[in-house]
């Protein structure tokens, strides 16, 4: 029902007269029957614009509205750019709405069918809420048929009247009179600057597209390579805070999962960049760091195994999906109770004090006038932090705190890739699984860098050289979680045979159910071997692809080109 | 979907009138409702004032080359859309019988049957306004239909065609359509139409208690341009629509 155009840009209270005036050339215009305006949703309307966290049916150019009339409540999905007739994609009615709630589940229906994959796993929140009233016109043909309605909204949110908005409600059959009409109104008022929803949103406090996963630090080429590290760190605090609430809620997994990266990325940050912070900053908050990844990981461990659990059910050959249900409700009380451990966590001082300190201290360095590197550290990480000026100074004295984003960027870069293809180069077959862990940490060092300093590289050359990696991370993945995931199952299976931790055990499952579940995971542990074993005999060809000419050609390209500094020559590469 | 199909050999016996009223209803119900008028007169299209025109007529939409759902246009009633009359129509039954559509395996006789079934996921109802006459078309549609809306003007003869047309449906292999007959156009002033529609109504199966009277209004329809239960809800005329389409719903 969201619609582009159009706000009249002068005198919004008569938009109705100037419309009627317009169309009135070519129709004959008359106020709708009680009966068409009611089934035109005439009356006030509650609306309710919903959208993910992360705003993927924004960002995918599309607008989804709950609509509670008197009639009842219907889903309706829009073209974000839909033109002034009104054509929803999908719609669906909705029986017992619960909008008042933080989190909605969206019925099936043909709108679940429109937007499920592309929502999953992520979770509906209401992202602003007005109400509306119509007005509808018939236009008439010199029949006295309608040929096609038009709907004037007047919407209100947050004690706020946005402009009214127009669309041509098309009758069937007649869609060159819905065209005609339009063309007359489009000619007669001016478009809105932004769709209603997007004017709703602002209004209630929300910009959408707001927030993305990604790492997006305003740094640029030429900025002090400590600006530019503590301007990415802050970034990724950013991000870091903006998903506790959610986590907090258990809205969707997805928060805890961009929470997580952005620990990660933190930790990246530091290891690799961190000797251009001053003193020592990065080694004061790397334990405290390294213990929130670690306290987030049962958790998420026990996620990514309930939202695979379909496809492990589903590929089952001996066992049935049934006989794993006593091994999902397993994971589900253990995914309780991890949960709660996890809350605790994070409303803890020490989570608490972590995030405001860790803030504070980059704040320090992001902020103009903070003073340069000395005496920064001594107000940051107050848990154990050793007093600043010292070695703040000894900070400064190092050569990458004087350095540019750019030159730091080309240098850490090259190092991580010289570093991954010498250690990719000396696995084997013979080789343990360890270095191959290895080799896939090294990896993702190389792309959080890369992600780290996107904004100044060219878009071509980092796309190019982003998709030469995930090739091969892709293959260390599979590896790798294969194996994590076989050794979780092992240990959930002892869990469930012992009766595990606190009585989670299905008591009153016979030990024939329990041993069909058990055989169930027997055949899953096989199938993530089997998956292993096939990573494992990708891996040559993989890395001989990433290690090739070609590949080392596009690192090369990315790092040379655009507002780069050139690439020092290497010496025994 | 339920099929209605309105049919009397004889025209001018209020049938167009019937259809467009009880299509009315049902789609005020809340049925998502078609009326296909295919009397290439075009009264039901005239009187939701939808010109008498389908682009290719009907040999593009018996032969299947434009889909019945593009020449569909709503009426200004929520939930009522039509099928227009077009002047082609008048060949239907030529259409019908076309060798061009022997690839079919089934007979001529329930082509149309088959070339409406697609419509069945999108309406609750279709009502099928015929021409008066006994022929290819109409077989069409009393094999199409579940229900056969019968008006009978009250004259002794015309119960004879409803017997006629009765044991002729009988007749059918498989489906059968349910025949429900009403007096219509009856004069309160003749004594004749009087004891005909008590008398017959009474002893005659398969024919309404339900009586539609002649009424100017009714007649107005035309002028207004809309079914009388529409605009006139609370004349007799519409109450008397209402109780015959309490009995086929």
């Amino acid at each position: 029902m969201v619609s582009d155009p159009s706000a009249l840009a002068v005198n919004n209270t008569a938009v109705e007269d100037t419309i009627s005036e317009a169309l009135g050339q070519a129709y004959t215009v008359t106020a709708d029957s009680a009966a068409g305006r009611a089934a035109m949703g005439s009356g006030a309307r509650r609306r309710t614009w919903l959208d993910t966290f992360d705003w993927r049916l924004y960002a995918a150019g599309l607008t989804l509205e709950h609509e509670q009339t008197r009639r009842g409540g219907r889903l309706i999905l829009t073209d974000a750019d839909a033109p002034l007739i009104d054509q929803p994609l999908a719609e669906q009615p909705v029986t017992a709405w619960q909008s008042g709630r933080g989190v909605i589940r969206l019925p099936d229906g043909p709108v679940a069918d429109r937007i499920g994959s592309l929502i999953s796993p992520r979770a509906l929140l209401p992202v602003a809420r007005a109400v509306s009233t119509r007005s509808v016109f018939r236009l008439l043909n010199t029949d006295g048929k309608t040929v096609a309605r038009v709907l004037v909204d007047r919407t209100t949110t947050a004690g706020t009247e946005l402009s009214p908005r127009v669309q041509v409600a098309e009758v069937r059959g007649y869609p060159a009179q819905a065209r005609r009409a339009a063309a007359i109104i489009a000619a007669a008022v001016a478009p809105a600057a932004e769709s209603l929803f997007v004017s709703a949103a602002v209004a209630n406090g929300a910009l959408p597209g707001g927030y993305s996963g990604k790492v997006d630090a305003a740094i640029t080429a030429d900025m002090p390579a400590r600006l530019a590290v503590a301007t990415l760190l802050s970034s990724l605090l950013d991000t870091l805070e903006q998903n506790v609430d959610g986590v907090l809620r258990d809205i969707d997994t997805e928060f805890l999962h961009d929470l997580r990266v952005a620990v990660r990325r933190t930790r990246s940050g530091l290891k690799l960049l961190g000797d251009v912070l001053p003193a020592d900053l990065a080694a004061r908050y790397k334990d405290e760091f390294k213990w929130l990844g670690d306290t987030t990981t049962p958790l998420r461990d026990l996620d990514v195994h309930l939202l695979g659990f379909g496809d492990l059910a589903d590929g089952l050959l001996a066992a049935t999906p049934d006989d794993l249900e006593p091994f999902r409700g397993f994971l589900v009380r253990q995914r309780a109770r991890e949960f709660r451990r996890l809350a605790a966590h994070l409303r803890s001082a020490r989570f608490r004090a972590l995030t405001s300190d860790w803030r504070k201290a980059l704040t320090e360095l992001t902020e103009p006038g903070a003073g340069g590197g000395a005496g920064v550290g001594g107000r940051a990480g107050g848990r154990r932090g050793k007093t600043g000026a010292r070695a703040g100074a000894r900070a400064g004295a190092r050569s990458g705190a004087r350095s540019t984003a750019g030159s730091l960027a080309t240098e850490r870069t090259a190092r991580a890739v010289l570093q991954l293809t010498r250690r990719g180069a000396a696995i084997s077959a013979q080789s343990p699984a360890e270095s191959l862990h290895d080799l896939r940490k090294r990896g993702k060092e190389l792309r959080y860098l890369l992600e780290f300093f996107a904004p100044i590289y060219d878009r071509a050359a980092y796309r190019t050289v982003l998709s030469d990696l995930k090739k091969l991370q892709d293959c260390l993945g599979d590896f790798q979680d294969s194996q994590v995931q076989r050794e979780e199952i092992t240990a959930l299976a002892r869990q469930l045979l012992t009766g595990g931790v606190g009585g989670a055990a299905p008591a009153d499952a016979g030990a024939a159910a329990l041993a069909a579940t058990l055989l169930a995971l027997g055949e899953i542990n096989a199938r993530l071997a089997a998956n292993q074993q096939q990573a494992r005999a990708d891996f040559g060809s993989r890395f001989t692809r990433f290690a090739a000419p070609a590949t080392q050609r596009h690192i090369q390209t990315l790092l040379t080109q655009g507002t780069l500094p050139a690439l020092p020559p290497q010496g025994d590469q | 979907v339920k099929i209605y199909a309105t049919y009397n050999i004889k025209g001018g016996v209020g049938k167009t009138t019937a259809a467009v009223n009880l299509a009315y209803l049902s789609a005020a119900d809340g049925n998502r409702t078609l009326l296909w008028d295919l009397d290439p007169q075009g009264a039901a299209s005239f009187l939701f004032r939808v010109k008498p025109r389908v682009k290719g007529g009907g040999k593009a939409l018996i032969r299947g080359t434009r889909a019945l759902d593009e020449a569909i246009k709503g009426t200004d009633f929520d939930n009522l859309d039509l099928l227009p009359a077009d002047f082609t129509y008048r060949n239907l039954d030529l259409l019908l019988d076309d060798s061009a559509l022997s690839s079919a395996k089934k007979g001529p006789a329930e082509r149309l049957a088959r070339l409406v079934r697609p419509l069945a996921a999108e309406y609750d109802a279709l009502f099928l306004d015929c021409p008066p006459s006994i022929s290819l078309l109409s077989e069409n549609v009393l094999h199409a239909a579940d229900i056969l809306v019968v008006p009978l003007i009250p004259t002794t003869l015309s119960v004879r065609t409803l017997d006629q047309l009765t044991e002729f449906v009988a007749g059918f292999n498989g489906r059968r359509p349910r025949v429900l007959a009403f007096f219509s156009m009856v004069d309160r002033r003749k004594k004749l139409h009087q004891d005909i529609t008590k008398s017959l109504s009474a002893e005659r199966p398969g024919i309404s208690p339900t009586v539609i009277p002649a009424l100017s209004l009714i007649e107005r329809m035309s002028v207004e341009r809309a079914p009388v239960t529409a605009f006139a809800p609370r004349t007799q005329a519409a109450a008397a629509y209402r109780d015959l389409w309490s009995q086929l719903r």
